[in-house]
């Protein structure tokens, strides 16, 4: 039995330590963002976060996420409540067909949480990892961009709130 | 959208007083008999003319939008939900959509061909506007009073004195079941207040908070994992394999064995990989394949017989004029390279199938899964679920197939199957090889006065419609399906012949095309069939040609244009792009322009950008690129220019770097270090599309038309800043550096 | 007394600097103006091939800039010096020197104003390169694309940044040449010979170095260090588990993979790049060289070392379910997850034997290098980055385990696999090379 911390909730996974994470994020907990896209850690549509880093959850076994935090786009916000990335790729319409976006998204939240506003050159260096096979590059990079202004906002109004 | 879950339940129409009731395609025959209508009923409609096929409403109001094609990601559900509103005056926000379903939908063939605005969304438009003539119509009856003081508007009938009915109030039993006219009471585009609108994607919010949206989120009760375990190379048969070993392996329900196709079945997802890897590794075959040599393969594929097809004969083609020129121009094989291998779920069930699957055509698909099966096709139910993008025919039948396969072989269990990246690129159908040549003459005053092109290709379409030869578990069955003989595309749309035909006035031309029925690669259709090598040809062509007129590229284009909307697009392209005459550029830049018109009858594209070639390497970094584009009435603006931005930075990946490789036994690009696509830090410093509105006019298609011009324009580009003329894609670093020398 | 003494002892040592001053001081050599179009093509094309033998471009190019621009900071014990550039740029390249002044450069490590140059630059090793080789450099360095950007100052620490000191070092380390041919090899040896000793410079990384920073002559080969990367042994030490033939080292250097030996990864991999301009013969020549001076130099040992570690290898082979054949499943770390599971669930998907993709193809661990070096840096390294290809081109992709891994579980993995694949003792320093690579950059874009 592994206990894992997904989006800050505890789970226990009865499964092979050796499965990757993937599996257990979509099979086990039904979680349906992170994606199967090549099993080999070349495309990135598999992206979560691990203790605040973008790892291939295709690759990462579940013996060594136990205890640590995993994150996965449904834990950057709801259909109700979307956080800002989310936010921000649905204002720019940041999708075809929208497969590589959860890794993507991800992968821009790691970013954005160490490099509050990157430079076109440091977004497209950082999200080299993960492919996008329908052209969406263009929207994708606006859209992080705009989740960069999204975020500051949002650290910035309960600032102004609690000046009141 | 066929939200998963949904599907999965029974039809859950609501069955109140405001009854909603579907009902599909009569046969022709049969309904002209019946109504004895033999004019063209718009779009779709003519196939499928009882108005409740494509609309209903239902005691709350709520509105459903039936279409038989799919959403690939281009986002068809959006537009043609906009369609449906606009003409019923409703908010888009009361209106779902539900795609192709061999149960609930009309048969619209496959979602291909950038058909679907003209097919779908001309039939969704013109049922809307009759569907809200017959409330008029009720609410005229149910109000007493004459139709010309009454008015739809969000959602219900409102008269001139003020009364109004809401629509779930007037839907009542049979009321929309009728057929179409031939004609429509169409609003006028000027008045349109939905379409023409950048609406938000209906289906973006889902994909981006992780809502199950594809078929690989499907999750049954009591689903099995599966995999398939494909032979070594093509029609490898399996002589052993230690299935007692594998079905001891914790967690593993059944291997299925059918002559060489071979498969297994798990409770878990990484219990079925392993038990696939260890099937595999325990499994015998016999090889057989050949493939001829990748580096030849042009030549070879152009010594094969051919079915010839003279598509243009016009004038006196024989050479005159001042100037000759001539050029040949080639193509690898493309993988459709989709981002998501291909998945299907299926389940076997008192002698019915029901398979979930991202297929572009779910009807030809279930006929040809019924056929394979032995089964009837009233027993076969295909739901089209959204997959990664596709492109084109890539391996979703199959892995609809390989699920259907081992369903049957574990009635009662809904069957997962997926793909593994390896399969997937080695087992597709690609888009195929293709070669032209073309001779052009120009006169003393610089215009084209005569032009021969010949083209050689496979067929582009190897879709299951049928005969079940052409799903890849069929051909290794023990009793094997054999691949009905392939047939080219007639014009006007063309399959490798699509866009041969120049699209520029000259008064004498010849115009062949080569098709090649014998495919030593696996080959199907890959967006933009033959275009995206024609249009590739022609417009460098059209550019080597420019420059032997001394003229500028762009104003050479327009020299042998009449068409206003192909000027427009041209113009506007060059003018967003800034191109100006004899511009001085720095060293190792260069600028390229290239147009089209898909199929010379749908959308209009014209691409201008600019690039950097790295003089000791070859790279090409892509600079900006503009594009301008004219499809007709534009329902969504941004959903063309999104389609078009795709268009080209994916065809820019096909151009410099994609072409899938083979030894003279195995496919050798499997994954994606062996077949690198474009990643970000080279995607292009900007893209900019400029979307002609043309309200009024035709849907004209936009999904593939921004191939051709990107691939022409890069090559026109990185002529323009290293002075080599690269003609056989892809335009390789390796290839621009040895062209350009030390 | 005391006074005369030290009063004397000052005069000798200013008598003794003066003349060592006197003695390294170099003049200018007056400008030029080269004209590109003067050269000759094919002399032009044979200087492409010398300078891809010695890859001036990855020094003399930054991240991100123009080729052969400058910018580049090589990493010494002593503080960073910047590759220069080397365009043909007249402010701030070398479009005024004068091929003399270029012969004087590789063979002395004078600028043309007279400046030494740190040996950070081998001229140590292009005093080897024959007259008319430099001359084709010369050629081909002048017909490049001139780059204005002027040279970064070096960052050395007082009184290294002293530029005469360089001259002291040459007086103890610099054997000027040109390459002497030995008349006993072949003619392909000595072609090998030869490209190693002087464009390629390979002894530059793969031998390890004294305290003043030079090679250490009397072990050349015996191992150094590039970039935060050990560069193995290529001679008798080496410890490849297959000794390197001529065939692997060709395979290896043509394509960056051979089959009992694995990928080149690291700084190998802009080398290999780099030579696929060089013909064939020549790459073949240099494969020639070092397979004649790599590994046990009797015939016997090296069949008996060969068919040892081939069958090691295929007995410790990876199985589809990761979980390794034969040998210990044993971790030194308690209270970590077991290398085994982390390797069975992390790695055997790629690293399994039997099935495997045509590029990303890993060689069996029992046949790798860096698992079975003396040193853990080359193994960890590759786990914490990765393997990737230059964008667009095809070549191996291993994914960087460095977010995926704790640094325990990091160490349980290497202790696993160099057990489970290796026939040396164990590694003893793993902890501390991985905290020495925590805290250096990963290989991506320096800010300039």
């Amino acid at each position: 039995m592994t206990v894992l911390n997904v989006n800050g909730q505890q789970h226990e996974v009865d499964a092979d330590p050796r499965t990757p994470l993937l599996y257990v994020l979509r099979d086990d907990l039904k979680l349906n963002a992170a994606k199967f896209g090549c099993g080999l850690g070349q495309c990135g549509a598999c992206t979560v976060l691990v203790d605040h880093t973008p790892v291939f959850s295709c690759l990462t076994p579940l013996a060594a996420v136990e205890g640590r935090y995993v994150r996965t786009v449904e834990g950057l916000g709801t259909i109700d409540k979307p956080g800002p990335v989310q936010r921000a790729f649905i204002e720019e319409q940041s999708a075809q067909c929208g497969y590589c976006i959860p890794g993507m998204m991800m992968r821009a939240q790691s970013l954005l949480e160490k490099n509050a506003a990157p430079s076109d050159a440091q977004i497209r260096e950082a999200m080299a990892p993960n492919l996008c096979r329908c052209g969406t590059q263009m929207r994708i990079l606006r859209a992080v961009h705009r989740a960069a202004r999204l975020m500051t906002v949002e650290i910035e109004r309960p600032m102004r709130e609690a000046e009141r | 959208m066929n939200a998963p879950q949904a599907a999965l339940t029974r039809r859950t129409f609501v069955a109140t007083g405001g009854a909603l009731i579907v009902s599909f395609a009569m046969s022709r025959s049969a309904l002209a008999q019946a109504a004895q209508q033999p004019v063209k009923l718009p779009g779709s409609l003519d196939k499928t003319p009882y108005l409740d096929s494509w609309i209903g409403i239902d005691g709350n109001g709520a509105v459903t939008v039936f279409t038989g094609k799919a959403e690939l990601g281009q986002g068809i559900m959006t537009a043609l939900i906009q369609c449906a509103a606009e003409e019923l005056d409703v908010d888009p926000k009361v209106v779902t959509i539900v795609t192709a379903d061999t149960e609930r939908t009309a048969n619209e063939g496959y979602t291909a061909g950038s058909h679907s605005m003209q097919d779908s969304g001309t039939a969704i438009l013109n049922a809307a506007a009759q569907v809200r003539a017959i409330l008029i119509e009720l609410a005229a009856n149910q109000l007493n009073l004459p139709t010309d003081q009454l008015q739809a508007k969000t959602g219900a009938i409102v008269a001139n004195d003020g009364r109004s009915v809401a629509y779930k109030d007037l839907v009542i039993g049979q009321a929309l079941h009728r057929t179409a006219q031939p004609q429509s009471p169409l609003k006028d585009s000027k008045s349109f207040t939905v379409i023409g609108k950048s609406t938000q994607r209906v289906d973006i919010p889902g994909k981006v908070t992780g809502a199950p949206m594809y078929v690989q989120d499907l999750r049954p009760e009591g689903m099995l994992h599966a995999r398939v375990v494909r032979p070594p190379n093509y029609g490898a048969e399996l002589v052993s394999v230690d299935v007692a070993a594998v079905e001891k392996l914790p967690g593993v329900i059944q291997v299925v064995r059918n002559g060489n196709f071979l498969a297994v079945a798990a409770q878990r997802e990484f219990q079925a990989i392993e038990a696939m890897n260890l099937l595999a590794a325990t499994a015998r075959w016999r090889k057989i394949a050949a493939l001829p040599d990748e580096a030849t393969v042009h030549q070879f594929l152009m010594r094969l017989p051919t079915q010839d097809q003279t598509i243009v004969n016009k004038g006196n083609p024989a050479e005159q004029g001042a100037h000759v020129l001539r050029a040949s121009y080639s193509r690898p094989y493309l993988s459709h390279g989709s981002i998501g291998p291909s998945c299907a779920v299926a389940l076997y069930q008192a002698d019915k199938l029901t398979v979930w699957t991202h297929s572009q055509g779910v009807f030809p698909l279930r006929d040809t899964l019924a056929k394979m099966l032995g089964m009837t096709p009233a027993q076969v139910h295909c739901i089209q679920t959204e997959g990664a993008g596709c492109y084109g025919h890539n391996a979703a039948d199959d892995a609809a197939a390989d699920a259907a396969l081992v369903a049957r072989a574990i009635p009662g269990r809904p069957i997962r199957l997926q793909w593994m990246r390896e399969q997937e690129m080695g087992w597709e159908p690609f888009g195929p090889a293709m070669s032209s040549s073309v001779t052009g003459a120009l006169d003393d005053q610089g215009k084209i006065v005569s032009w021969t092109y010949e083209v050689w290709s496979n067929t582009h379409s190897t879709r299951p419609g049928g005969p079940p030869g052409n799903l890849l578990a069929a051909q290794y069955l023990a009793k094997p399906f054999t691949p009905p003989p392939p047939k080219e595309i007639p014009m006007p749309e063309g399959g490798g012949d699509r866009n041969a035909i120049p699209i520029y006035a000259i008064p004498n031309a010849h115009v062949v095309d080569h098709f090649i029925p014998q495919m030593p690669l696996r080959v199907s259709a890959l967006r933009g069939l033959g275009a995206y090598l024609n249009v590739f040809a022609i417009e460098s062509f059209m550019d080597e040609l420019a420059d032997a007129a001394k003229a500028d590229p762009v104003e050479f284009r327009l020299r042998h244009l009449t068409d206003p909307r192909a000027r427009d697009v041209i113009n506007k392209a060059a003018q967003e792009f800034g191109w100006k005459k004899d511009d001085k550029r720095p060293r190792g830049r260069g600028r390229g322009f290239a147009f089209a018109q898909y199929k010379n009858l749908a959308t209009y594209c014209a691409v201008a950008l600019e690039v950097d070639v790295e003089h000791e390497s070859g790279e090409v970094r892509l600079g900006r690129v503009v594009s301008a584009v004219d499809s007709g009435q534009a329902v969504n603006p941004d959903g063309i220019r999104n389609q078009i931005e795709g268009a080209i930075v994916q065809s820019a990946s096909w151009t410099l770097y994609e072409m899938v490789t083979f030894s003279r036994t195995d496919i050798t690009s499997r994954d994606w270090s062996s077949y690198p696509i474009l990643r970000f830090p080279n995607a292009p410093a900007s893209v900019a599309v400029h979307v002609i509105d043309r309200p009024g006019e035709k849907f004209l298609g936009a999904g593939e038309a921004g191939q051709g011009p990107a691939a022409a324009a890069i090559a026109n580009a990185i002529a323009d800043a290293t002075g080599a003329r690269l003609r056989d894609l892809p335009l390789t670093a390796t290839r621009i550096k040895q062209a350009i020398g030390v | 007394m005391l006074t005369r003494i030290l009063g004397g002892l000052v005069i000798v040592v200013a008598v003794v600097f003066g003349a060592f001053f006197a003695w390294q001081w170099r003049g200018e050599l007056p400008p030029v103006t080269a004209n590109a179009a003067s050269f000759d093509p094919g002399i032009v094309a044979k200087g492409a091939v010398l300078a891809a033998v010695a890859d001036c471009a990855v020094c003399h190019t930054q991240a991100g800039g123009k080729p052969y621009a400058g910018g580049f900071p090589v990493k010494t014990p002593f503080g960073i010096v910047y590759g220069t550039n080397i365009t043909p740029d007249r402010d701030t390249g070398i479009g005024t020197w004068s091929e003399a002044a270029f012969r004087r450069a590789l063979r002395e490590g004078v600028g043309r104003k007279g400046t030494h140059f740190y040996p950070a630059f081998p001229y140590d090793h292009f005093t080897n390169i024959s007259d008319g080789d430099i001359s084709a450099l010369y050629a081909f360095l002048m017909t490049r694309e001139p780059v204005h950007q002027p040279n970064r100052p070096t960052r050395l620490s007082f009184p290294l940044n002293w530029r005469p000191f360089a001259a002291a070092w040459n007086l103890l380390y610099l054997r000027q040449g040109p390459y002497r041919p030995d008349p006993g090899k072949s003619a392909e040896w000595n072609r090998g010979a030869y490209l190693v000793a002087g464009a390629g410079h390979c002894s530059a990384c793969h031998t390890p170095r004294n305290a003043l920073g030079a090679e250490t002559k009397s072990d050349r080969f015996g191992g150094g260090e590039a970039e935060d990367w050990y560069a193995p042994a290529l001679d008798a030490a080496s410890p490849a588990p297959v000794p390197w033939t001529v065939d692997e080292l060709y395979a290896y250097l043509r394509t960056g993979y051979a089959d009992q030996h694995g990928f080149a990864a690291g700084p190998m991999q802009p080398v290999v790049l780099s030579l696929r301009k060089v013909p064939d013969a020549d790459v073949h020549a240099i494969a020639t060289f070092i397979a004649s001076i790599s590994g046990p130099r009797d015939a016997t040992a090296r069949k008996r070392q060969t068919e040892g570690a081939l069958a090691f290898a295929a007995q410790r082979a990876v199985t589809t379910t990761g979980i390794a054949q034969g040998g210990t499943t044993g971790s030194a770390n308690t209270g970590t997850v077991s290398g085994a599971t982390l390797f069975a669930g992390a790695c055997a998907s790629c690293h399994h034997s039997g099935g495997g993709l045509p590029i990303s193809r890993p060689v069996a661990l029992g046949l790798s290098t860096p698992v079975n070096e003396p040193d853990p840096t080359n193994f960890l390294r590759i786990v914490l980055d990765g393997i990737q290809p230059p964008l667009g081109h095809r070549g191996p992709i291993m994914p960087s385990f460095s977010g995926a891994l704790t640094d325990p579980q990091i160490e349980a993995l290497a202790d696993y696999v160099r057990t489970q694949y290796s026939r040396g003792g164990r590694w003893t320093n793993v902890p501390a090379a991985l905290a020495k690579m925590r805290q250096q950059q990963t290989p991506t874009m320096e800010a300039p």
